[in-house]
């Protein structure tokens, strides 16, 4: 048993959807008034528990909505549980889609300091990094252009070099490797695996089970809200591949 | 303490972003920074043409008039700008808050603060102003040490903003069409603010002015002009009633956005 990086105790989210929008004055208040203000509760997520080692790199496998975001987003503490509790150790750096930190009028320079301070660190500490990240995302003389004439390509390579350089204690990666070229996914593959050996602690979601294999050392399969199967990377990802043969 | 913590990991960002806001607010226009002076030069010669000429009532009683507005319409500036942009803070970072955890106060509160080191770089302007008048025209502004005192009504209004700009964050990610019922608000703000016009002067009835010096910004507009065209001390009881008016503001504001702040993601 090696130390815990997360820790996910027994978390449920309710999620109360109206059935239509109801964003402005007007009509709240005639929905008010009319008590047609229904609320669809669903639960995204159901009584999930796992608890991450540090140097664990954990891929999340399931189908679209079965929550994985949702469980994602828990970790990074952007959503709080509606029970239980999340615990996490250590410097988070979240990719949840690359780039959206990023301020599109802003340069691709001012942009690292930015993205930086999002995730509380110094403008010192980002300077130290500088030349390592520009050199990864490979802008050249593009840094000093602003990122809204920028690639989808050339947003994440930059996204993913300043995650990656601030040496985070955990990195949450959601689909964040299914952008950008082959020869970007190898890099960014060869870059999250040299990391590992600082002990790096992974979340990883993906729909790709040789990604996974690639990456994580377990897995997990989320389906509707709750944990179906947890455990060694190798065995999981065989049920998830059963799974998707058996849906078809 | 868990909170100041909190705050002093994410100082970066709230520097970072105030800067942003600053930075963009003048990039791609030819003037820069200039427009920060041009601005308020610009449109209080328009007021005082308009209100010192054409509808002009006999302002002879009010000293030194072009500096009398230019005060009122600063101060009015500042306080609409910096809580529209507040409001606006949280919809317009929504896609950041939706990925990564950040306090999100952080937001309506760089960008008052944004507006808010713009609005005091502006106050050159009125430096000028009071100089010209007092070198060159009859009706001089009285320079006195009491000009020293002239941060105190502009702390009171920064802390009105925040106040004002907390809340209102909070009702636009609920309410989207805020918006433009704030705007209306502005609209009546800036004729129930005594900024062209004194209220002592009109011969309103007295629950009417009563009514308009419950306006915080009266209380705040009239201690600024204290200090700096009259060059007196201020009325004690505008420092308390704004002091006290702020403060509560502030409160609320931050126990609405604190009770609300969690669910902001599911609406923005």
């Amino acid at each position: 048993m090696g130390k815990p990086a997360i820790i996910v105790d027994n978390v449920s989210i309710l999620f109360n959807m109206n059935k239509e929008k109801v964003d402005n004055l007007k009509e709240y208040f005639i929905k008010l008034i009319t008590r047609k203000l229904n609320y669809n509760e669903f639960w995204a997520l159901q009584d999930v528990s796992f608890t991450v080692e540090k140097g664990d790199r954990v891929g999340v496998l399931g189908f679209n909505g079965a929550g994985k975001s949702t469980l994602l987003k828990t970790i990074a503490g952007v959503l709080k549980p509606t029970k239980g509790s999340v615990k996490s150790y250590g410097v988070i750096a979240p990719m949840l889609e690359l780039g959206a930190g990023f301020d599109m009028n802003y340069s691709g320079r001012e942009n690292i300091f930015l993205y930086g301070a999002t995730m509380g660190y110094s403008r010192k500490f980002i300077q130290s990094k500088y030349d390592e990240i520009v050199e990864f995302a490979e802008l050249g003389e593009f840094i000093e252009s602003p990122v809204k004439n920028y690639s989808s390509g050339m947003r994440a390579r930059l996204g993913f070099a300043i995650a990656t350089a601030v040496e985070p204690e955990i990195l949450i990666l959601d689909e964040v490797l299914s952008v950008g070229d082959a020869k970007f996914r190898m890099k960014s593959e060869a870059k999250i695996r040299s990391m590992f050996d600082k002990g790096i602690t992974v979340l990883f979601v993906s729909h790709n089970t040789n990604q996974v294999l690639n990456i994580c050392n377990k897995a997990i399969i989320l389906d509707r809200g709750k944990i179906i199967a947890q455990g060694d990377a190798v065995e999981v990802c065989a049920k998830y591949n059963e799974m998707i043969n058996s849906k078809k | 303490m868990k909170y100041l913590k909190n705050f002093h990991k994410y100082r970066y960002l709230l520097y970072e972003i105030v800067r942003k806001n600053i930075k963009l607010q003048y990039r791609n226009s030819v003037l820069g920074v200039f427009w920060t002076f041009l601005q308020p030069l610009l449109t209080t010669i328009v007021l005082v043409v308009v209100f010192g000429g054409i509808f002009g009532a006999d302002r002879s009683q009010t000293t030194c008039y072009p500096i009398y507005l230019l005060c009122g319409r600063l101060v009015y500036e500042f306080f609409t700008q910096a809580t529209k942009r507040a409001m606006r803070s949280i919809n317009l970072s929504a896609s950041v808050i939706k990925k990564v955890y950040v306090p999100k106060y952080i937001y309506p509160l760089s960008n008052i603060i944004a507006n808010f080191i713009t609005f005091v770089i502006s106050l050159l302007v009125l430096v000028v102003f009071i100089l010209y008048f007092y070198l060159f025209t009859e009706t001089q502004p009285v320079i006195s040490g009491y000009a020293f005192l002239a941060p105190v009504p502009i702390i009171l209004l920064l802390l009105l903003s925040i106040g004002v700009g907390m809340i209102l964050s909070t009702l636009a990610v609920f309410f989207k069409d805020i918006e433009y019922l704030y705007d209306v608000f502005c609209m009546i703000l800036f004729y129930a603010t005594p900024i062209f016009y004194h209220v002592d002067q009109l011969k309103l009835p007295a629950a009417v002015a009563t009514c308009l010096k419950l306006n915080p910004l009266y209380s705040i507009t009239e201690m600024f002009r204290c200090t700096v065209l009259y060059g007196r001390m201020f009325n004690i009881n505008h420092l308390l009633y704004a002091l006290c008016f702020s403060i509560v503001t502030i409160l609320i504001g931050f126990f609405v956005f604190y009770k609300k702040q969690d669910k902001f993601i599911l609406h923005i």
